[in-house]
């Protein structure tokens, strides 16, 4: 398997779910603190700073400045929700070069709170101007953009509602054994179908949450992994693809941009999908999942549904997934791919709570915007 | 907050397409280098990267690639508009677009693979939208 000189070491979430007690700066200061404590390092060891960029174009320096912190080494890489993956390749480049020793990624949102003080609306539409002026007048929001993702596979392959509720049902299991996950109640296929519909094909337990959150990852090189408090989980493989924006220029609709981030990954990893203990993988909807996992060739192109019917995403099942519940049951505070990263080291370290025995191999695949961009990350521990 | 969620910013790219919606028009570009079509207009090919692209009327027809009905958008003035449909159309000149279904057809005749041809409505006396319909 790939090179092991560049390691997560820290890993943790802000308080999630309902943050009315934090502002936005603070749920950063909150999951950094965190995740430096779980790493057992001092603050002065880090001078990598990667954080999504923000309403002001100098959001990444206000970060820095509200956690104290005056970095060398900087990215705001904004492609949505696989950022994190993204920043995860970028820092192990830094790392590997010399040009950074110890990286802080650090993330947060307060949607839900945001939008209880009327902060902000529902829906987040990108402004009609540039390339958005094309599709926005519209009125196509987030679910329908993934609604004519569903849409064009089920016209396809005859994927069907009930594979896409399988999907949710899977991820709610995985909840109810995490007690911090936003929602836990058992669901089942009938529910899912059952809830109103948002965007046709999807339902609204279809759609992921929307919470408040953030979380913080620290990577640092090998010498320094070595005095960490806890296992290191290695960086083996990193992959990326950007696809598109428009929906009109996502083609074929039904394959997501994570093939070619997995093929990268995958190749410099020198793994292939059976060698996978527990996958991360984006779900901000279901039709999400079953994309992401045919791109990483888990099952062939089309057969996505009939591979989730079963049940094999719960924790208990054949391919462990969002073994904290996900996006669709844990948190989601809109670019959720950090807590992929969170997830795969707390499984390789054994403190996940819903533990796969003796896992090894670990791979996050976020997915940003509207499948516009996916990255991949693989991880192993010793 | 009165954002305007709904009005195109027109820039000189894009100012041709939008007056030829209000004139029944679906404008698109081909590429004089690459002999390529594309939408939306680009001054540059995003094929070949020439410049030699120059604005050509589409026929209107195509097939409906995809659809997804919009029961739920807070935003005006889609709000007081669901269900609406949004469709990606395959136009029968090679590029793909996004546009409404027809407000007056029944959404229950939505079906990928149908054929469509484009009509404009009047959305506010200020703008026209390109809209598709079933053919036949």
């Amino acid at each position: 398997m790939g090179k092991r000189n560049v390691a997560i070491v820290g890993v943790a979430e802000s308080d999630f779910g309902d943050t009315p007690h934090l502002s936005l700066n603070g749920v950063h200061s909150q999951a950094a603190a965190r995740a430096l404590a779980d790493a057992g390092l001092e603050k002065t060891q880090i001078d990598g700073l990667f954080t999504t960029g923000g309403g002001s174009g100098l959001f990444p320096l206000e970060i820095a400045e509200h956690i104290g912190m005056k970095p060398t080494y900087i990215d705001s890489t904004g492609v949505g929700g696989s950022s994190w993956e993204t920043f995860i390749e970028h820092a192990f480049t830094a790392i590997e070069t010399g040009k950074c020793r110890t990286a802080l990624l650090v993330y947060g949102s307060t949607p839900r709170s945001d939008m209880k003080k009327k902060l902000r609306g529902g829906e987040l539409a990108l402004a009609p101007r540039g390339i958005a002026q094309y599709e926005t007048p519209f009125g196509p929001t987030v679910a329908s953009r993934y609604g004519l993702i569903a849409r064009r596979h089920m016209h396809e392959y005859g994927t069907k509602p009930e594979h896409l509720a399988a999907v949710a049902v899977a991820m709610r299991r995985n909840a109810e054994r995490n007690p911090k996950a936003y929602i836990r109640t058992p669901i089942t296929v009938e529910d899912v179908l059952a809830s109103r519909m948002i965007a046709d094909p999807l339902h609204l337990l279809d759609c992921c949450l929307r919470t408040d959150g953030g979380g913080a990852v620290i990577v640092t090189r090998a010498d320094i992994a070595s005095g960490c408090r806890k296992k290191p989980a290695w960086v083996i493989g990193t992959g990326g693809a950007a696809s598109h924006v428009s929906m009109a220029h996502m083609d074929p609709m039904t394959v997501s941009p994570a093939r070619r981030s997995a093929e990268i990954a995958f190749g410099e990893a020198g793994i292939v999908p059976k060698d996978i203990d527990v996958l991360q993988c984006y779900d901000s909807f279901t039709i999400t999942v079953i994309l992401t996992l045919e791109a990483l060739g888990f099952c062939r192109p089309g057969e996505g549904g009939d591979f989730v019917a079963d049940g094999k995403l719960a924790w208990d099942g054949a391919l462990p997934t969002n073994t904290d519940g996900g996006g669709l049951s844990s948190n989601h505070p809109g670019m959720r791919g950090i807590f992929l990263l969170i997830e795969a080291v707390r499984q390789l370290r054994g403190e996940s709570t819903a533990q796969i025995p003796d896992a090894r191999v670990a791979v996050c695949t976020g997915t940003g915007g509207f499948m516009s961009h996916c990255g991949t990350v693989v991880l192993a521990r010793d | 907050m009165d954002a305007d969620w709904f009005h195109p910013v027109v820039d000189v790219e894009s100012d041709n397409f939008w007056r030829g919606c209000r004139e029944g028009k679906l404008l698109i570009k081909l590429c004089d280098a690459c002999g390529r079509n594309h939408f939306y207009p680009r001054d540059y090919c995003p094929f070949c990267w020439s410049a030699a692209t120059r604005w050509i009327e589409a026929s209107g027809r195509g097939r409906l690639y995809s659809y997804s009905i919009v029961h739920q958008n807070p935003l005006p003035p889609f709000k007081d508009r669901c269900p609406y449909a949004i469709v990606i159309v395959a136009l029968d000149e090679g590029p793909r677009m996004m546009a409404n279904w027809d407000f007056d057809v029944p959404l229950d005749q939505l079906a990928c693979d149908i054929p469509v041809t484009a009509v404009f409505r009047e959305m506010d006396g200020v703008l026209s939208l390109p809209a598709f319909r079933p053919i036949g």
